[in-house]
């Protein structure tokens, strides 16, 4: 019998193509089924803003005719992949949930987008978000909320809620997603996969659309930690378009599911771990501490005592990036232009009209940060502190801790409408906005399961530390199972 | 530093978006509810921090002083708003408005 994409990894699926077994094409069908079947469309969980299945299915076709026969014998060969929708791509519009993109065709591709195809995989679907990927729900989507497929009254997190919704549902093994501060590593979290935020400089932004340069991440969300693992080999190396791309050499990834964890020390931050942390999420996070104790691994109490200052710092460099960014968006060279009186009533029409709340909310908090009167003490106490920061993790990787572990959120999903303060709503990226402040790779998986939904832990590991983080997840992943249950 | 609802009227001058009224009253309160729980930040010390202290190493490589060879897969009157003759056309600055060109008025901007 066949397996459906649903219980293939992407590697198993990809190995299938690329000897013939399999056609990418039965792949391709197998994922819209299993769309259709999940109501991932608009009016069930609404994963998906853009789709050709005509398009993908030709896109199929020409893998499995090996008209590029470097992508039939690629690594993801016929490997269905949805992508969130601020990655730009040549066919489906890219419109980053908002309805100022809205019909907004890209005239290039993302760097990451261009490895996924060049290694075989095929665009499925382009998925919903937080409009400009400011959000932890998917609600702050202009084309309305993602519903988590595990349980469809809960969010899926956000704002790469659509491709962790979208890797939950078994429609695809594997997905991009982009971080800003926590955006892949949270929605992972909420619906029991993978995700990877790699380290700042690892993977190319070219083609992501920017909201906050200095914190933005393209990252991987797929349902093993190997499969993650494979992804994040596509996409990971240097890319002349992108100035803050890294050249250094990218590792084998998926060997580090070989590491030993003798000798290996794992941090414990205290900070990571407070009173009033929800008891069952701490008592799934030292079930992976003891499980990696029995591999070997030597756990340490640490600390970053510069935790609690992270929330505050991120929502003020972040909005003053996006409210720098996000000005490009005036109606003169793309996107939905409004009609105003003369250029100024031009411009404010596109943008009043264009913009969400949430959106409007972070561009006036950003200009209000950075403007006279204010910069020194928003703005620059913001990246001084993100320094401290950087700083702490820097300190703790020094003293010869190899990766952390934490929570990756302080609650499992929670009900769709229930958060409706915005700084309550910012709280959910708590232990997660940290790695971005510091540039260091960090990565969720499930370790368990809260009141019916799955919860995650974080592993965090020094920059280009990849291959320790993942060797840490594959230990874990192996002792509890995928999915954190045996 | 609370912020009035001028404050919120000025930023989004500078930001260039409209506000109704009643959603400059709105914004004001938001605004000084996230920005309270910024307050904490101004008692870490940071007098160690040289914000502008380079890293070890030379830096980020410079990119060549030249065109990006980048290739659009289409062109740009496919995707902007309005084009003519390879120029984005905008409305005219209100400064520069002429009430008898006003209903038809568009100039090229580069």
């Amino acid at each position: 019998m066949r397996d459906a994409p649903m219980q293939l990894t992407a590697a198993l699926a990809s190995r299938q193509v690329g000897q013939g077994e399999r056609s990418a094409g039965a792949n391709v069908d197998d994922a819209f089924a299993i769309a259709d079947a999940a109501r991932a469309g608009r009016e069930g969980l609404n994963i998906f803003l853009g789709v050709d299945r005509t398009w993908s299915r030709a896109e199929a076709e020409r893998v499995d005719r090996g008209e590029a026969p470097e992508r039939k014998q690629g690594v993801l060969a016929g490997v269905p992949v949805a992508l969130k929708d601020n990655l730009a791509t040549l066919h489906l519009p890219t419109t980053c949930g908002s309805r100022l993109l809205e019909g907004y065709v890209s005239p290039f591709e993302a760097t990451a987008v261009r490895r996924l195809r060049e290694a075989g995989a095929i665009i499925v679907g382009k998925t919903n978000m937080d409009e400009f990927a400011m959000g932890s729900s998917t609600e702050y989507s202009a084309y309305g909320p993602t519903r988590n497929p595990l349980a469809p009254t809960r969010v899926p997190g956000g704002s790469s809620g659509g491709s962790a919704a979208a890797v939950a549902a078994g429609i695809v093994p594997l997905a991009l997603g982009s971080e800003t501060g926590g955006s892949v590593r949270q929605p992972a979290a909420f619906c029991g996969v993978t995700g990877i935020k790699p380290t700042y400089g690892r993977v190319s932004r070219y083609g992501l659309i920017a909201y906050a340069s200095s914190l933005d991440h393209v990252g991987v969300l797929g349902r093993t930690v190997d499969d993650a693992a494979l992804g994040l080999q596509v996409i990971a190396g240097y890319d002349p378009r992108d100035a803050t791309s890294v050249d250094v050499p990218v590792p084998d990834y998926r060997s580090a599911a070989a590491s030993p964890m003798s000798g290996v020390v794992i941090g414990r931050p205290s900070e990571y771990y407070p009173e009033s942390l929800d008891p069952r999420i701490r008592d799934a996070c030292e079930a992976a501490l003891d499980a990696l104790r029995e591999a070997g691994a030597e756990v340490r109490d640490v600390s970053l005592p510069h935790t609690a200052l992270a929330i505050p710092a991120y929502y003020i460099v972040a909005p003053a990036e996006a409210s720098s960014n996000l000005a490009r968006f005036d109606g003169v060279r793309y996107g939905r232009r409004g009609e105003g009186d003369g250029l100024r009533g031009m411009y404010e029409a596109t943008r009043s009209r264009g913009f969400g709340a949430e959106v409007m909310r972070r561009i006036l908090l950003g200009t209000y940060v950075l403007s006279a009167g204010y910069y020194d003490a928003y703005y620059r106490k913001a990246m001084e502190v993100r320094r401290l920061i950087a700083g702490d993790f820097a300190t703790v990787f020094a003293s010869g801790v190899h990766a952390l572990l934490t929570p990756t959120t302080p609650t499992p999903a929670f009900t769709l409408g229930a958060v409706s303060d915005p700084y309550e709503m910012y709280l959910s990226d708590i232990f997660t906005v940290t790695a971005n402040l510091a540039g260091v790779p960090a990565m969720s998986l499930p370790v368990g399961i809260v009141d019916g939904l799955p919860i995650g832990a974080q592993v965090i590991a020094p920059h280009f530390g990849e291959h320790t983080m993942l060797g840490v997840a594959y230990a874990i992943e192996r002792a509890l199972g995928a999915g954190g249950t045996p | 530093m609370a912020v009035s609802e001028d404050d919120v009227r000025h930023v989004a001058a500078l930001a260039r978006v409209g506000l109704e009224p009643e959603r400059v009253r709105l914004l004001a309160t938001e605004l000084n509810g996230i920005l309270s729980h910024m307050d904490v930040l101004s008692a870490a010390d940071t007098s160690a921090i040289d914000l502008h202290a380079r890293g070890e190493g030379d830096g980020m490589p410079l990119r060549g002083d030249a065109d990006p060879q980048l290739r659009l897969a289409r062109p740009r009157e496919t995707f902007a708003p309005e084009m003519r003759a390879g120029f984005f056309l905008v409305p005219r600055l209100a400064t520069h408005e002429n009430a008898a060109e006003d209903a038809c008025a568009t100039h090229r901007c580069s």
